[in-house]
């Protein structure tokens, strides 16, 4: 899912009240909504949709270094609209926002960029012959798919701030996955919803730059496409969310939009690309330890239960103080699985 | 002991409550003027440094394009190539600078107070164009109100006056500009990738605001002024502090006899001087306060005019220049009472009741007086010959004025000396040696007068010669009947087809900023037409001057940027597109920065980006009107689109008028003080003076005789300074027009001589002269004939 730092554009797009993204579940006037009986299409839903008011690209990527350490890489670069129309020129409404992070054991870097729409500084392209990119200033996420294969099997991915920079290839060795119902996926008992899928079977090999000298990194990625006009009900104020990947092969995409009553949801999707959607409380999620990080006390460690899979597991923060300080905070960072399934994922928590 | 002391020295002022007042304010004017002056300097120098935090640009680098205007396309670039730059759309409309900038990449230093950042409530609206923040004084400005009609007006008083912080977007539309970027702003917390692709220049912060660096001069030039009214306020508080320690002296002797330590004596009147300084420092500030008040909406005008420099009408207090004015007041009275104070602690108890007057112990130093006097005219002649830059000048201001002024006494001295000797009968033969003996006692008085009224002179010439050339200039350099800017290129070229069988000639005027000499300077291409060649107020030029303009094959300089480089005709100028010879150098008047015009053809090739939306238009004269209304009618023209030749004169006039209404103010002020300080030291005198006239009164002249004769004295002294005066005023101008000018403003200005004014310089020196006397002179005419007898009597 990726509910995710929704209330950031809400914030730059002064919809926003103080309370940050207690204002998600405001309506506005004007923007699509999502819709059950929509069906995606691709490569066009690749693209942006302006019509709707927010939407992201959100990459995040277990890696291992040749010298064994363990990594995490994150790019996002997120849309936000404050009228359902493109613009050219400064006029634009749209906006635009890049994170990129790199997480280490002992190392949290993170970089922020900010950009309009209609100058050309961020965006995302896709057709009339030219290969799927999504860009914001010298971040870029570049299709190197070949004929025949989908624009984003392949994509070659950089980024770079104070102290770090990257650059991947990825390589999808498993078929998109549509998330909830078909991509329509539900956010709140009150029908709050948007339109969800994911390529969460990317092989990555590449190079981070950090500040002792370039890594060498091998790993896997998993790639979240989102997009919705009212994510989140009016008494929802965050969420906890978790993408992970088990050795068996098998992968758990869950969350929980902490409101009046707790909502969780998710997806469970096999080796082979099949996805299950869970049904809301299905998945159990326990905060367990909680850790101080910028001021604020975030549970980096969780125990999730999945009945009907047999999955009993813990998860442990790769590094508790991944704290990504950017304009609205929030917490993302690699995690190690274990219990009843190992393997590894990623974890973000809002509303902290 | 202390406390009467004290109270039998503050008895004197008791009984002298004129020379109490002529302390207070002869000091209080002093401070007040000189205070004011430091005021509006600060008022402007805030200014100025809030213009320059803005948008960090005293801190933050900045990309501009060197072959024409940047555009969004090639911010996109940079920006995809990693560049850390944010964009800033400036321009003028009505009056106000628009500065329109992008919130998202802005770097974190160059946010300005009160603009809403990234994640604030009101960014969405900034964002949207539908929020602008401007300086609340701003708003009170008439037509801003309109100019902003349909936005969010939100106060951000960090903002300078007259400007507008805007989304980019908005900017765009409040400046009809679409595509263009003025500059980039570089984020100084990131590194940048590379070296600049071509066409982009990187000009680095300078830390120095380039308005402070042109207005400098400016402020030099009022500080000045301030100080010769301080100089002149001083002479009076020298006089009535000289007048109170003179008649004092037997009081001092009483006391020390009674037993009071020097020490303790010198301390009390130390103390005494001090409160009196604080008392009349404190009402100069609020004197200065009020002057500066009064003065700053026209200073503002002139530097807004002169260098579109944005300073607020309305004035702050401002503790520096508050404690400042007080501290002139503290060390001008020391200075003052200095030499009094001297005495009362040196002279032994006896001693000090002897019977030498106070004014005539000056006297005696009159002969070192002269010598200094002209040792600081020689100094003068050295700055002259060898000094360079403003400090010269003023030092050579200095020398000729302090000098000038040293050495009066030592002239009217052998002037009146020459006139005894000359007199025929014993009347006139008192009149001038009784005008001699009175001269040690009136010296500084008339030095002050001198120094006002040969600042007078002076001032007075340089406006004049200033007015007389700048008006001629101005119809020289405004040919053209009609001034036309159009809006689009689109509108230029349907407004050229309309004008074509109206006009006897469409004379397009192009600009391009580009560095001259290493500063940021103006290019202007111009057409090859006669307009041109008949006009145009060259200085020097090559023969032919037009016609190698005319084929690109030559560039004219104005006066400011040939004497600043030391360009000569044949030196080479670095231009973009290649370096061209000076083929001449025009006066520009009222313009601080250099510029260089070069033939139109010349400068498309050479500044290929630039749109031709100006034009100047000839016409005859009688049919201007009718088609100036035609044309606005035609194309819906406002106020600024269309501008006739008389409109753009009286403009012009108007910020020149204002220019030197500040220094004319200073100028009447200061003559004011001259004449307070004659009167000061005539009261001074007349009680002195008594011994004097009691004998030619007892022998046989009647007390309004006297009266008359003082009078006529002191108009004379007063008429023999104003004598002095004149060439020391024209000497005054032409170092002003010929040094001062061309070292703070870059133009010389021929000078031209006003002998219409030189008759009121002699009218104002009688009329200073007779009214400061006629107080004294009507004390004598009424004193009881007993005072003058008891003369005799009581002869000390």
């Amino acid at each position: 899912m990726n509910v995710r730092a929704v209330f950031l554009w809400l914030a730059l797009a002064g919809a926003a009240s103080a309370q940050g993204f207690a204002d998600m579940g405001a309506t506005v006037e004007g923007f699509a909504l999502p819709d059950r009986d929509t069906v995606l299409e691709f490569p066009a839903d690749h693209g942006a949709h302006p019509e709707y008011r927010i939407e992201w690209w959100y990459l995040t990527a277990n890696l291992t270094g040749a010298d064994g350490a363990e990594y995490g890489v994150q790019w996002t670069l997120f849309r936000t609209a404050t009228a359902p129309v493109e613009g050219d020129g400064w006029d634009s409404p749209q906006l635009w926002m890049g994170h990129a992070a790199v997480t280490k054991a002992t190392e949290h870097f993170v970089a922020e960029r900010l950009a309009r729409g209609g100058v050309g500084q961020a965006g995302v392209t896709l057709g009339d012959g030219a290969p799927f990119e999504a860009w914001i200033d010298d971040w870029q996420m570049l299709s190197t798919a070949g004929a025949g294969e989908d624009a984003l099997d392949r994509l070659t991915l950089k980024a770079k701030g104070e102290g770090f920079g990257y650059a991947l290839e990825l390589d999808a060795k498993g078929p998109l996955v549509l998330q909830g119902d078909e991509g329509y996926s539900v956010k709140s008992a009150g029908g709050q919803a948007s339109h969800y899928y994911s390529q969460p079977f990317y092989a990555v090999t590449g190079e981070l730059q950090l500040p002792g000298g370039a890594v060498a990194v091998t790993g896997s990625a998993w790639l979240d496409r989102e997009w919705s006009s009212q994510p989140l009900a009016a008494d929802q104020t965050g969420w906890d969310w978790f993408s992970l990947s088990f050795d068996g092969g098998e992968k758990l995409m869950g969350f929980v939009l902490r409101g009046t009553e707790d909502f969780t949801s998710g997806t469970w999707i096999g080796a082979d690309g099949v996805a299950v959607a869970l049904e809301p409380g299905a998945l159990q999620a326990e905060a367990l330890e909680r850790f101080t990080v910028a001021g604020r006390e975030v549970p980096v460690g969780w125990r999730l239960t999945l009945p009907e899979r047999g999955l009993d597991v813990t998860l442990e923060a790769l590094n508790p103080r991944a704290w990504m300080a950017t304009s609205v905070p929030y917490w993302e960072g690699p995690v190690r699985v274990a219990g009843s399934h190992t393997g590894r994922g990623y974890l973000e928590m809002t509303g902290y | 002991m202390i406390r009467a002391t004290l109270a039998a020295l503050l008895s004197h002022w008791r009984r002298h409550p004129l020379q109490l007042a002529m302390l207070v304010v002869g000091l209080a004017l002093a401070t007040g003027l000189w205070s004011g002056v430091q005021a509006i300097n600060a008022e402007a120098r805030a200014a100025y440094d809030r213009a320059a935090g803005v948008l960090g640009q005293d801190r933050l680098d900045r990309i501009v394009a060197t072959d024409g205007p940047l555009t969004v396309a090639r911010y996109a670039e940079l920006r995809r190539a990693g560049w850390p730059v944010s964009p800033v759309l400036e321009g003028r409309v009505s009056g106000l600078r628009v500065l329109g900038v992008e919130p998202l990449t802005l770097p974190r230093g160059a946010a300005v107070p009160g603009m809403p950042g990234v994640g604030a409530g009101s960014l969405g609206d900034f964002l949207a164009g539908r929020l602008v923040l401007v300086a609340p004084e701003t708003l009170s400005r008439s037509g801003v109100a309109e100019a902003l009609d349909g936005f969010t007006v939100d106060p951000a008083p960090d903002l300078p006056p007259m400007t507008v912080l805007t989304d980019i977007a908005a900017a765009e539309r409040l400046l009809g500009a679409s595509g263009e970027i003025t500059a980039l702003l570089v984020d100084p917390d990131r590194a940048l990738p590379g070296p600049l692709p071509a066409g982009l220049e990187l000009r680095a912060a300078t830390g120095e605001d380039d308005l402070a660096r042109l207005t400098d001069s400016f402020h030099l030039n009022l500080t000045a002024f301030g100080f010769l009214a301080f100089a002149v306020g001083i002479f009076i508080v020298h006089a009535a502090i000289g007048l109170a320690f003179e008649q004092r002296r037997p009081m001092f002797r009483t006391l020390r006899a009674l037993g009071v330590p020097a020490r303790t004596l010198g301390a009390l009147v130390l103390a005494e001087m001090l409160g009196f300084a604080l008392v009349a420092g404190l009402a100069g500030v609020s004197l200065g306060y009020a002057v500066a008040a009064a003065l700053l909406p026209d200073v503002a005008a002139t530097l807004g005019g002169l260098y579109g420099a944005a300073v607020p009408g309305v004035l702050e207090l401002r503790l520096g220049w508050v404690l400042a004015g007080l501290g002139m007041a503290l060390a001008g009275t020391l200075v003052a009472s200095g030499q009094g104070l001297w005495q009362v602690w040196r002279l032994p108890p006896l001693a000090s009741a002897g019977a030498q007057a106070w004014g005539v112990a000056a006297g005696q130093a009159r002969r070192w007086q002269g010598l200094a006097g002209l040792g600081l005219l020689a100094l003068a002649g050295l700055a002259l010959a060898f000094g360079s830059g403003l400090w010269a000048g003023f030092a050579l201001l200095a020398g000729l004025l302090l000098g000038a002024a040293l050495v009066l006494p030592a002239v009217l001295a052998w002037v009146l000396a020459f006139a005894e000797g000359r007199a025929k009968g014993v009347l006139v033969g008192w009149f001038w040696a009784d005008a001699r003996q009175q001269l040690p006692g009136l010296s500084l008085a008339l030095m002050a007068l001198l120094l006002a009224l040969s600042a007078n002179v002076g001032v007075g010439t340089m406006v004049g010669s200033f007015r007389a050339t700048f008006t001629g200039w101005l119809d020289q350099r405004l040919a053209s009947e009609l001034y036309l800017t159009a809006n689009s290129p689109a509108q230029a070229a349907e407004m050229r087809a309309w004008l074509e069988p109206r006009v006897q000639a469409i004379l397009p005027i192009v600009a391009a900023e580009a560095p001259l000499v290493g500063q940021p300077g103006e290019v202007y291409g111009i057409a090859d037409h006669a307009t041109y060649r008949d006009n145009w107020p060259l200085l020097t030029a090559s023969p032919e001057v037009w016609d190698a303009v005319a084929r690109g094959e030559g560039v004219l300089v104005n006066e400011q940027l040939a004497r600043r480089a030391g360009l000569g005709l044949g030196a080479m100028l670095d231009l973009p597109g290649g370096a061209l010879p000076v083929v001449g150098v025009y006066s520009d008047y009222g313009n601080p920065s250099p510029q260089a015009i070069i033939g139109l053809e010349a400068f498309r090739a050479r500044f290929p980006g630039v749109e031709e939306l100006r034009y100047a238009l000839r016409v005859p004269e009688a049919e201007a009107a009718d088609l100036a209304v035609a044309l606005r009618e035609a194309f819906a023209l406002g106020e600024t689109a269309l501008v006739d030749q008389a409109g753009i004169k009286a403009f012009s006039l108007r910020v020149f008028e204002r220019t030197f209404a500040v220094t004319g103010a200073l100028n009447v002020l200061t003559l004011g003080v001259a004449g307070l300080a004659m009167l000061a030291s005539l009261v001074t005198l007349s009680s002195l003076r008594l011994p004097q006239l009691a004998p030619v009164w007892a022998m046989g002249l009647t007390q309004a005789r006297l009266a008359g004769l003082d009078l006529a004295r002191t108009v004379v002294l007063a008429l023999l300074t104003a004598v002095v005066a004149l060439p020391l005023g024209l000497a005054l101008a032409w170092v002003l027009l010929a040094v001062v000018n061309v070292e703070a403003f870059g133009w010389r200005l021929p000078m031209r001589a006003f002998p219409g004014d030189w008759l009121g310089l002699f009218l104002a020196a009688g009329a200073a002269g007779g009214l400061a006397a006629l107080v004294p002179a009507v004390t004598l005419m009424r004193r009881r004939p007993a005072d003058l007898l008891r003369v005799f009597a009581n002869e000390r």
